[in-house]
């Protein structure tokens, strides 16, 4: 009896371990089998050389890192990070604002609003897409409306510009809800404080609610910066392939130039380059 | 141009492309080169094989055969049993045949310049043409193809070449040139679409300086990108999916295209197809088997079946590729304006793309040069 009570502590706290590990098995699982185990893959290709079919060919080198430092494909990474910084720069000026209002109405319309802002996501992102060049084609929607009035016709499609409006209207909620849930979060009496205070609208906006909305800016900016760094479909279609993205430079070294080990290596310093960024926001986020 | 085939169907060819990164990326597998290794003797095949003893599994473009092939190989061939296997685009054929062990494939159709690298690996098997009786079915010219001549180890099952695709009631005047292309006149500009996979974007430049289009000397590759660089701000855009609904909208009015996919069909009839004057391409799909076959018997069987008039007609009425089988083509109906008309003399002027091998680099890096800038 006496030795059965001394043990229970140990194999109780053992029975939890089982049990944690139990239950967290699929996952863990999952986690190994279908992410670190073929991120560890990729990674692996970054120091070994092009087969001549798209294979890999096991033969170490370090040439894929050294033409990362090519001009050209430090070009295409400096536009990528151009494009996604203005469209994360122009998605907050929007986003922001439409986050402040839905927060401010009444909780039925509130509900509309927040449906209003995921509705487009329903439909799948590629239609939504494709629909664009509809829009703005030469003989498209815009420019036979227009011409009604006697205006262009437009080069409405296929630059830069567009490639910022496409991934602006891609990405925008995933600015607006992160926004939402941190300014809904505020506590109003502060702001009532404030104003009794006697600051400003604009003062209490500055001093109080930008500062404790920053993790919801932080948030709502990593959300749009990653997915725009990355893409590929949007310079394609509404880019005219015309320029490229380091998302397209990806693809095209798996698809088109056969380029394995390079491919993975560009995937290496895009992960990595978020990783960097996902530490920051973490760091900022705590601070604020 | 089989490199894109699959994306025809699919206007969100960007979503097939993500779906075949995904499937390029699990794929692994390694290819030592072993470049211009000889191939080992052939076996020996007894034209009288039991077939009923031997299976088949055959990997193909997506409806690239009649759907009811296998069943139909199997009832009228006696062989146990046909699978099909589909593939998006060469370079995946060639990662599932490449891969170390034996792939299990039995017949895999891929183009002519992957049939070539294949034979130099040593992975195929050479085409007994006794047992493939109807090979006489082949046009003269489709027995002589630059990279293969006399179908030691492939055998051509569609063909076809690249030319200017265009309104004609939109031209002030029919292009006969790359260089209308190239160097599109003011009622033109910004109206014109290139073909941006690697080697169908170099084409145009290529042919018009008078190179070959397997060039890997790096000065002519060179000049071909100050022409395609110069060409670009008057480009609509690059488009290997969608020229022929930019035609049909007229929103492009010449575009490089694959003489297959060119809409010349189309109700109004005002889209027509020219090979310019400097000459173009010819791309062949083959079929070829592998030296890892265990039912090679099986394997001349089929591609026999295939080239019988009946078998082979399909693909000239179904996808409207031209098909090397002079028994097959003369009894396609070949609607007006079709450019099925196009024939084998014609074609043949075409410069057949080969693999370049390590100087393909060259080529990729072309593309993303003028992408880039």
């Amino acid at each position: 009896m006496k030795s059965e009570v001394e043990t229970q502590p140990v194999s109780r706290s053992r029975g939890r371990w089982l049990g944690a590990f139990v239950f967290l098995s699929p996952g863990l699982a999952y986690l190994v089998v279908l992410m670190l185990v073929p991120l560890a893959l990729v990674f692996s290709y970054t120091v070994f050389q092009r087969g001549r079919f798209g294979g890999v060919v096991y033969e170490f080198t370090t040439e894929n890192f050294e033409r990362l430092f090519d001009p050209l494909y430090l070009n295409v990474l400096g536009d990528s990070l151009k494009i996604a910084a203005l469209t994360t720069l122009i998605a907050l000026l929007i986003g922001y604002p439409t986050a402040y209002l839905i927060a401010q109405l009444p909780k039925r319309w509130k509900t509309l609003a927040l449906v209003a802002v995921v509705l487009p996501f329903w439909t799948n992102f590629i239609i939504r897409v494709y629909a664009w060049t509809i829009l703005l084609s030469g003989p498209g929607l815009v420019n036979s409306a227009l011409a009604k009035i006697g205006l262009g016709p437009y080069e409405l499609l296929y630059n830069q510009g567009t490639i910022v409006a496409g991934l602006l209207y891609s990405y925008l909620p995933l600015m607006v809800l992160p926004l939402y849930a941190a300014i809904e979060k505020l506590d109003p009496q502060l702001r009532e404080a404030s104003a009794n205070l006697g600051a400003s609208g604009f003062t209490t906006f500055r001093k109080v609610t930008l500062p404790l909305t920053v993790p919801g800016v932080l948030t709502g900016s990593l959300f749009v910066f990653v997915p725009s760094f990355g893409n590929f479909v949007i310079p394609e279609m509404l880019g005219g392939s015309k320029s490229i993205m380091v998302g397209n430079l990806i693809r095209d070294q798996f698809l088109s130039a056969r380029d394995w080990p390079f491919g993975a290596t560009l995937s290496l310093v895009l992960i990595a380059l978020l990783v960097v960024l996902l530490i920051l926001q973490a760091w900022a986020a705590r601070r604020a | 141009m089989s490199r894109t085939r699959f994306t025809r169907r699919l206007p969100a060819a960007a979503a097939a492309a993500g779906l075949a990164l995904a499937v390029a990326a699990c794929g692994g597998g390694s290819s030592s080169s072993s470049d211009g290794a000889t191939p080992a003797a052939a076996d020996q095949l007894k034209p009288n094989a039991d077939l009923s003893q031997q299976t088949l599994d055959i990997t193909v473009w997506d409806g690239y055969t009649p759907k009811e092939l296998p069943e139909k190989a199997k009832a009228e061939l006696k062989i146990k049993d046909v699978q099909i296997q589909t593939h998006d685009t060469n370079e995946t054929a060639m990662t599932k045949l490449t891969a170390p062990g034996d792939s299990g494939i039995d017949v895999a159709f891929v183009s002519g310049q992957y049939a070539q690298a294949l034979n130099e690996q040593g992975l195929l098997e050479p085409i007994h043409h006794e047992l493939i009786p109807n090979l006489a079915n082949l046009y003269p010219e489709a027995t002589q193809l630059s990279y293969d001549k006399g179908n030691k180890y492939s055998v051509p099952y569609t063909w076809g070449t690249t030319g200017i695709c265009y309104r004609s009631d939109l031209v002030k005047s029919e292009p006969t040139s790359w260089n209308d292309l190239l160097k599109p006149p003011a009622w033109a500009d910004k109206k014109v679409t290139m073909l941006a996979t690697e080697r169908w974007l170099a084409l145009p430049a290529l042919k018009s300086l008078g190179y070959s289009i397997n060039t890997d000397k790096d000065e002519e590759i060179e000049k071909a990108k100050e022409l395609l660089l110069a060409q670009k701000p008057h480009l609509l855009r690059y488009d290997d999916t969608t020229f022929g609904d930019r035609l049909v909208s007229g929103e492009a009015v010449m575009a490089e295209a694959w003489d297959g996919w060119c809409p010349t069909t189309d109700p109004k009839g005002n889209i027509k197809f020219a090979v310019p004057k400097e000459g173009s391409d010819l791309w062949v799909d083959t079929m070829v088997i592998m030296k890892s076959s265990k039912n090679k018997e099986a394997a001349h069987a089929l591609i026999n079946y295939i080239l019988s008039p009946e078998i082979h007609s399909w693909a000239a009425e179904n996808i409207n590729y031209k098909v090397p089988n002079k028994a097959a083509m003369e009894q396609v109906k070949i609607a007006k304006g079709s450019l099925l008309g196009i024939t084998p003399a014609e074609l043949l002027n075409g410069e057949a793309a080969i693999d370049l091998g390590p100087a393909s680099t060259k080529y990729s890096r072309l593309q993303q040069d003028i992408k880039a800038s």
